[in-house]
């Protein structure tokens, strides 16, 4: 059975909310009709997004890390959104397990919203009507659409390619291997909702030099005529040669 | 969570209902059983009357809640999975049994004991749904216990026999201490429910942190911005957007309002027979219930809240 | 109304792609290239019946490869913004500057007025007219434009912008970050970034760094914030601002002191090794020695300083034979002049600037310096990489192959936007050179047009008030890059010539102008007055001006006769600007969607390491209203005032457009050198060079909007020096000369200035008195670290903390607020503190607090932040909007809660003992010190107004702009924008100010 996710990798993400806006941009026009801004040149200008990067700190001045978390809904394997429902308009998808609202039968009662630990719904407040991320599922199976861009948007749009998307049930997928193989984790764990979503974790790139490493025979200095010190040294070194000489100070070895 | 009145007074409106027909209903049971005198018919027949009134106004409070009201129907489908769905089947339920239960009693048709028994079961039922709707959702801490279940009976049962003593007060004054006195009990009994649910919740320890929201391990996480600054579904829907303070005297309030100052009221009114004190009674009940609600909803600390702290 | 109900449904079925929405409308795509900032990605736009369906990141297109940002993501709400500028507007007779009271005119009669005022100003005295645009890429046309026009006032924003990276490594090295060149995290391993927050090169930069963090490499961030790159960094160093200089010169003092340097490289591709005179006395003091003998590949710079040779122990000139030069040392000529390299003066700099000295000012552990040193040094000499690929260098030595050190830096304006970042930025040049990276793999790469020289030749500077003359073009380019005093732009008493002083004793290497003074020295007439200001893209009355307050009264204020200080102001803008209020004529400027434009060689390409690229937009849906393409408009006015160069022979004109223009156009007569470099000659097959192709727009348009001429391997690296690539830069005019750019450790350039404020060297020029010590001490030829000009006027006792500002990822300069989409990710911003200073001014996180500098406050929203160093505030630039700017309720955040950290920033420092009034601005480059500012913090009253300060008069909807307000909106491609109309007519009948 397949399951469709996003992984989304937090080692490179930078905060720039293209997935965000490219995400309004594909399914304003798509299937799910319109998603409608309030105020939109006003006080307070409030919309529908089906998904949002937010930023984080951790830690204090100066081992601080800042962190930023884009969230979209995360196609729970044991969605708590749908059993919910008293309309039937939230249901997961059999053959991709994406979870999905039907906006026709939908009745905007918002109990689905309420069920979801994780914030990933939306009322979209002109057409009343729940609204959450589709996984694209307009545009991933669009036989119109480039095979090679026939991926969600954010995916698409994603600078920093910090947007995976693929089939976790598959073992051999790019996404699957990349939570096994860097620590791909679900958020809130404790709620047992499966989600489909994961998450890679920042991993610290170092450099390890250590003293001994530094000096060694083939030092430019060595060439220079000088020996590593204290730069004092090195120009002095040059100062006392300077006079009277008209020859180089040590040059030449 | 943010109190949606449509909510506050759905909830409350039912309650009253359901609370008010078993009173009624009881004093018909004890009646037949011997135990007590034969009631006026009107006091029964009034009595589902208001019930039927009641559950009709928080029927109408309930799709004040829906975005999309016209298809409310839609609802119903979802039975064997949604408690919210049992609850739009159980209410009307409740509704026909309890006002064909009142016309055939009324009619002094043999079905009244049928129609009650229906009634009775619709009415327990609805509490059930009701209490599970909230009780259902587990990461909703404060409601997830088997108390909201027993709170909202009690407070339903309370509010409701309150009800019914102005009721009979008006039509059948020979019962009027003795539902005072259930009153009083039942009253009393639902501050003990509601007091357990606060020491509850009081002790509760979240199980979701930022720490878990987003799945960094370090004891200092802290929001920055949201993604959105001019608020968002998130923020309105998950957030009752008051101080502690006004959260407190809101709780204080509900303490008061809802079980020592009807209580006392009823004592009044039952003994002296004033029936405006017993009217003052239920309207101070209905009030303190209006707030027990209103805390019931702001108190929910939604885990998806974790993600909306702070905006930049 | 409701004209978008929900559009019928079908995901139910499981029938994803057969929804009535989708599958109906035609639909086709069309590639341009995105301008919602200017990293100038391609973009596809699909398009359903005739509207933007949806703009995605165009995969075929070598600078972003199919990916999108979230601006370019938006694009759809800028082509619908209320605050569209639709019609020609003139001021309405009476009002007041600043009002917005405007009268639609058509645009022939814009055309008559700017005509006659033009010409009349062209015929008498043309500097008269300047012209300054800001977040454009239209210099190659607008500079074309002023030229011809013969007025010396021209400059586009680089002089407030980045001129301090641009000049600090042309001059260095020839080349510079930002368009010009970048880092090769390809194969670098360690990359360290400095002062940037979101730059020019949005997208590619990210997709790099993302590529680099994945193979592994360490990613260094050293800024006083850590947001956007920096958040995903493996080490952050935060720094006190203004003090990298002293950061870069410590990291040099180690690499020296250590012997972590690559010799090899410095020796031969650096003038490390040149002599330079160091007596005292002589008039050539500080100047390199030159011998005799070595031809000359360029008539304009010298190639044939000495060397003490280290095997024959004798000075030569540079790379005769098998020589090597001498790195430290001091000797004496036979002549007698005693000389010491280049390397070993800047040694003897170095000295003092020990880690320690430098953990004082910066604040970052000397341990932390001296790890950071061996980490850079080890890993560049330790990892090099070798490519197999044979070269030839400019002194004829074959090379078998190309070989690197892997450790690329790259840096913005957190070094650049200093009154110090001019030798700040020589110091890191210094530093990379040290390392060995430049125009090497792993390192610092070039991207064409450069290299160029240090500094280029290619365009001088007219330097005397002669070359300005009516009717006549002016007798040089009005930007260029000096070479020495010679080439100051300055009248006889060496007074400045231009209205911003660019080029003067002032700034004497401004090489992209100085707009940032333009409004302030024409409205108090120093130098002189001017009577027509053109603006474009620009704005000036709120973002790019420093000291915004008293700039917007500058703009208003009048003689005693009831005239303007300055008399008359045009303003080219797509938007309800700040600045549109103030203009006195409004020209409506299209979107990036609807027009032609050309990214072009002549001005700032797309150039990937690998060779020159440039790329063009073409219009995908008509322009809205009578919005006219600047580009056209430019062309219409230089037709009409019969400019040669858009002038045929028989009077009439030579340009129908700006498209044809773009394809006939060349700079001079048959050089076969026009805007756009690719599918030139007859049939197109053209590159480079080759006679102008009537279908060059349609090739374009059919490959991506994009040209892109890979060079051959042996041409990619070491170009500084690279015979192949030198040549074949000549043959293709891409370089006037062959001759190798070297590396200048050591500034001659520099000295020339220096020597002239000490009454010496080769120019007779000398500095007036009142700036003689300033050019004496700051155009010193090896790099120092000073404290910025303004900390230095400051009360740092008073003002203890620095503030800056950074780039949202989100947001482009002040122009986004009018997108719905992207003002909802800001919509107003807030002053970043770090807790303990917040708190130790009894400040809570959320509090109003007043920001005071030396020049004025402003109130505004504290937020803590654990990321940032605790002497640092800092805000996103231009959140802060006008009230009633770009269309904007007047309730709208921007102007309730959002503020400009403009306000607190001077354009000039305090006047000094005589009165005169500086810029506040690099003494060398005229780069404006926007984060040079000190400021204090404290609560505000909580009884005050819970409202940023300062506050304008809210600026009316103007005409041709869109009515809209309140309710909601949505857009649906091929169903339009849906809004609630009925809330706006009732707001209307109501007569409330929209
Ligand atoms: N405090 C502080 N101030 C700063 C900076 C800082 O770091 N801190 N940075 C400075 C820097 S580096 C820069 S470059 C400047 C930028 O400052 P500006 O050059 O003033 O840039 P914008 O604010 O984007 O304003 C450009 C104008 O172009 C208009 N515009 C947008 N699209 C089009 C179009 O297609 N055609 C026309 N004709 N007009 C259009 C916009 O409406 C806007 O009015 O800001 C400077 N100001
Ligand atoms: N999204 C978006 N992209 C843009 C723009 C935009 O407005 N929006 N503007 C474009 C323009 S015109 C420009 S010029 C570029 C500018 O690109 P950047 O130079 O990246 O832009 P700034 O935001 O000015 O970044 C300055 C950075 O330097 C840091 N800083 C300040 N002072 C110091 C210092 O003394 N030392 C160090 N080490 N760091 C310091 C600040 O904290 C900040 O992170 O961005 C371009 N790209
Ligand atoms: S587009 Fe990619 S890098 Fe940008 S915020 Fe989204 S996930 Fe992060
Ligand atoms: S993230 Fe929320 S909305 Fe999405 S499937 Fe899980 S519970 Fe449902
Ligand atoms: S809001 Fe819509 S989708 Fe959510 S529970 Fe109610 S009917 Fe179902
Ligand atoms: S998968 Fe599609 S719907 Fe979901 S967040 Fe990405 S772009 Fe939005
Ligand atoms: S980085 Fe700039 S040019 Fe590229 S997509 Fe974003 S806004 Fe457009
Ligand atoms: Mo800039």
């Amino acid at each position: 059975m397949t399951q469709l996710a996003l992984v989304i990798d937090l080692n490179v993400c930078v905060g720039c909310h293209a997935c965000v806006t490219s995400c309004k941009e594909w399914n304003t026009s798509g299937v799910a009709g319109f998603l409608s801004d309030e105020n939109p040149y006003d006080k307070d200008p409030t919309g529908t997004f089906f998904n949002r990067v937010q930023t984080y700190e951790v830690g204090e001045f100066p081992c601080t890390e800042t962190v930023h978390f884009p969230k979209s809904c995360l196609h729970c394997e044991d969605p708590p959104c749908v059993p919910v429902c008293p309309t039937g308009a939230s249901y997961k998808r059999k053959e991709d397990g994406i979870v999905l609202v039907d906006y026709d039968k939908c009745i905007g009662c918002k109990y689905c919203a309420w069920a979801c630990p994780y914030g990933a719904r939306e009322i979209d407040e002109k057409q009343q009507v729940m609204k959450k991320c589709t996984l694209c599922v307009d545009r991933i199976y669009d036989q119109a659409i480039p095979e090679a861009q026939r991926k969600p948007a954010c995916v698409v749009a994603c600078p920093t390619s910090a947007r995976l998307f693929g089939d976790i049930h598959d073992a051999d997928s790019e996404v699957s291997r990349a939570i096994r193989e860097r620590g791909g984790y679900a958020l809130m764990p404790e709620w047992g909702t499966e989600p489909a979503n994961h998450y890679l974790p920042r991993r610290k790139g170092t450099v390890a030099v250590d003293a001994d490493q530094v000096n060694r025979i083939d030092s430019p200095l060595n060439v220079d005529g000088r020996i590593p010190g204290t730069l004092a040294a090195l120009i002095a070194e040059a100062q006392a040669a300077a006079d009277p000489a008209s020859a180089p100070a040590g040059g030449g070895r | 969570m943010h109190p949606a009145f449509s909510l506050i007074f759905l909830t409350t409106l039912i309650g009253v209902a359901q609370g008010l027909f078993l009173a009624v209903y009881s004093i018909d049971v004890l009646s037949r059983l011997g135990l007590s005198e034969l009631p006026m018919p009107s006091f029964i027949v009034a009595g589902c009357a208001m019930s039927v009134l009641f559950a009709a106004l928080g029927l109408l409070a309930s799709f004040l809640h829906l975005g999309r009201p016209e298809r409310a129907w839609r609802a119903a489908t979802m039975w064997r999975t949604s408690w919210l769905s049992r609850e739009v089947i159980v209410l009307p339920a409740f509704l026909v049994g309890v006002a064909a239960y009142g016309v055939s009693y009324a009619t002094g048709s043999l079905w009244s004991d049928l129609f009650g028994v229906v009634a009775v079961v619709a009415c327990v039922a609805l509490f059930v749904c009701t209490g599970m709707i909230y009780a259902c959702l587990r990461f909703l801490q404060e409601w997830a216990s088997p108390l909201t279940l027993v709170n909202y009976f009690m407070l339903g049962c309370a509010s409701g026999c309150t009800f019914a003593t102005l009721l009979s007060a008006l039509l059948a004054p020979g019962y009027t201490e003795t539902l005072a006195t259930w009153a009083i009990g039942l009253t009393t009994a639902a501050l003990v429910v509601r007091a357990a649910m606060l020491a509850r919740n009081a002790r509760l320890r979240p199980k979701s942190t930022v720490q878990s929201a987003i799945g960094v391990k370090h004891p200092k996480v802290q929001q920055k911005s949201q993604g959105a600054m001019g608020g968002s579904f998130n923020t309105r829907e998950f957030n009752h957007g008051r101080t502690r303070a006004f959260l407190r005297s809101i709780k204080w309030a509900f303490l008061l309002l809802a079980f020592p100052l009807p209580a006392a009221l009823l004592w009044l009114g039952a003994t002296s027979g004033a029936v405006a004190v017993l009217a003052l009674a239920f309207a101070v009940q209905y009030v303190g219930l209006l707030a027990e609600r209103w805390f019931f909803f702001a108190q929910a600390n939604h885990p998806q809240n974790l993600y909306y702290q702070a905006i930049s | 109304m409701d004209t978008a109900a929900p559009p019928p449904l079908d995901l139910q079925h499981d029938r994803p792609a057969e929804h009535e929405g989708q599958a109906g409308g035609s639909v086709r795509t069309k590639n341009t290239t995105c301008y919602m900032c200017a990293c100038r990605c391609g973009i596809r736009v699909t398009l359903r019946n005739d509207e933007v369906r949806y703009i995605e990141g165009n995969p075929d297109h070598p600078l972003n490869k199919g990916v999108i940002c979230a601006k370019g993501a938006s694009g759809i709400m800028k082509q619908y913004s209320p605050a569209r500028l639709t019609k020609p507007l003139l001021r309405k007779p009476g009002s007041e500057r600043g009002a917005a009271e405007f009268e639609v005119i058509s645009w022939d009669r814009a055309f008559d007025l700017m005509t006659e005022r033009l010409g009349k100003i062209r015929s008498t005295d043309p500097k008269k007219f300047a012209l300054f645009t800001g977040r454009d890429q239209m210099q190659a046309l607008t500079g074309l434009f002023a030229r011809q026009f013969g007025t010396p006032n021209y400059a586009a924003h680089g002089g407030f912008c980045s001129v301090n990276m641009a000049a600090g490594m042309i001059y260095t090295i020839g080349g510079s970050f930002w368009e010009f060149g970048g880092p090769d995290l390809d194969r670098a391993k360690l990359f360290v970034m400095i002062g940037t927050a979101e730059d020019h090169h949005s997208n590619p930069l990210k997709m790099a760094l993302s590529k680099f963090k994945r193979d592994g490499g360490k990613f260094i961030s050293i800024n006083p914030v850590r947001t956007g790159y920096s958040a995903i960094a493996d080490e952050w160093i935060p720094i006190r601002p203004g003090t990298d200089g002293a950061l870069m010169l410590a990291l040099c003092h180690e690499l020296i002191r250590l012997g972590l340097y690559d010799r090899d490289f410095v020796a031969r591709y650096s003038n490390a090794g040149h002599l330079v005179n160091i007596d005292p006395d002589s008039d050539s003091h500080g100047m390199t020695v030159g011998g005799e003998g070595l031809a000359h590949m360029n008539p304009f710079r010298q190639h044939n300083q000495l060397w003490w040779d280290r095997h024959s122990g004798k000075p030569v000139v540079n790379h005769s034979g098998d020589s090597d030069p001498q790195l430290f040392g001091s000797f004496r000529l036979h002549d007698g002049t005693p000389v010491k390299p280049a390397f070993q003066l800047l040694a003897e700099r170095l000295v003092e600037n020990t880690p320690e000295w430098a953990a004082g000012i910066t604040g970052i552990p000397a341990e932390t310096i001296r790890r950071l040193a061996t980490e850079l040094g080890v890993m560049a000499r330790d990892h090099r990489i070798e490519l197999p690929i044979a070269w030839t260098d400019s002194w004829g030595k074959k090379h078998d192959r190309v070989t690197g050190n892997p450790v690329a830096f790259h840096a913005m304006r957190g070094l650049a936007a200093h009154s110090n970042g001019f030798q700040t930025i020589r110091a890191l040049s210094i530093l990379m050179t040290l390392l060995g990276t430049i125009d090497r793999p792993g390192g610092f790469r070039h991207k064409a047009p450069y290299p160029r020289g240090t500094p280029p030749v290619i365009a001088r500077v007219p330097n005397s008030p002669d070359m300005v003359k009516p009717d006549t073009p002016l007798g040089g380019a009005p930007l260029g890059f000096p070479a020495g005093p010679d080439d100051l732009f300055i009248d006889a008493e060496g007074r400045p010539v231009r209205i911003d002083k660019a080029f003067s004793w002032e700034h004497p290497l401004a090489v992209h102008g100085m707009m940032h003074n333009v409004i302030t020295n024409a409205w108090r007439g120093d130098p002189y007055r001017i009577d027509t200001l053109l603006m474009f893209m620009a704005n000036m009355a709120w973002n790019s001006s420093m000291n915004t307050s008293e700039v917007r009264k500058m703009l208003n204020d009048k003689d005693a006769d009831g005239q303007y200080k300055i008399p008359f102001i045009i303003v080219c803008d797509a938007f309800q600007s700040e600045m549109c209020a103030y203009a006195d004529l409004v020209l409506p400027d299209t979107t990036y969607l609807e027009r032609y434009d050309a990214m072009s060689l002549l001005d700032r390409p797309i150039s990937e390491f690998d060779g020159p690229c440039d790329s063009v937009r073409v219009p995908v849906v008509p322009p809205k209203g009578d919005c006219k393409p600047f580009q056209d408009v430019v062309v219409e006015l230089a037709s009409r005032l019969k400019f040669p160069a858009f002038t045929a022979a028989d009077g009439s004109r030579k340009f129908k457009d700006y498209k044809d223009f773009v394809i006939n156009f060349q700079t001079a007569p048959d050089s076969g050198v026009g805007f756009l470099a690719g599918y030139r000659g007859a049939n197109g097959d053209k590159a480079l060079v080759g006679e102008p192709n009537p279908d060059q727009w349609e090739m374009y348009a059919k490959n991506n909007c994009v040209f892109h001429y890979a060079m051959p391997p042996e041409h990619q690296y070491m170009r500084n020096w690279n015979q192949g690539y030198n040549d074949w830069a000549v043959k293709n005019k891409l370089r006037m000369h062959p001759d190798p750019v070297v590396i200048q450790l050591y500034c001659e350039v520099l000295q020339k200035f220096r020597l002239a404020a000490q009454g010496k060297g080769p120019s007779t020029r000398r500095p007036p008195e009142a700036l003689r010590e300033r050019v004496e001490t700051y155009f010193d030829p090896l790099p120092f670290w000073y404290s910025p000009l303004e900390a230095q006027a400051t009360d740092r006792e008073r003002y203890p903390l620095n503030a800056v500002t950074q780039r949202p990822m989100a947001m482009y300069h002040s122009w986004d607020s009018q997108n719905a989409w992207l003002r909802q990710i800001h919509a107003h911003n807030y002053l970043m503190v770090n807790p303990a200073t917040a708190k130790a001014a009894g400040i809570a996180d959320d509090d109003w607090i007043w920001v005071e500098s030396m020049h004025g406050k402003v109130r505004c929203l504290c937020r803590y932040t654990e990321a940032v160093e605790p002497g640092t505030v800092w805000t996103w630039n231009a959140i802060g909007k006008a009230k009633g700017a770009w269309n904007l309720g007047p309730q709208a955040n921007e102007s309730q809660k959002g503020f400009l950290l403009n306000h607190l920033i001077s354009e000039e420092l305090p006047a000094d003992a005589s009165g005169a009034r500086l810029s506040n601005s690099d003494p060398i480059t005229g780069q404006a010190g926007w984060y040079d500012v000190r400021v204090r913090i404290s609560k505000a009253d909580p009884g005050e107004a819970k409202e940023s300060f300062p506050q304008f008069e809210s600026m009316p909807a103007m005409p041709g702009t869109t009515p809209t307000r309140r309710g909601w909106q949505a857009f649906f491609a091929g169903k339009g924008l849906a809004t609630e109309m009925s809330a706006i007519s009732r707001e209307l009948k109501k007569g409330e100010p929209r």
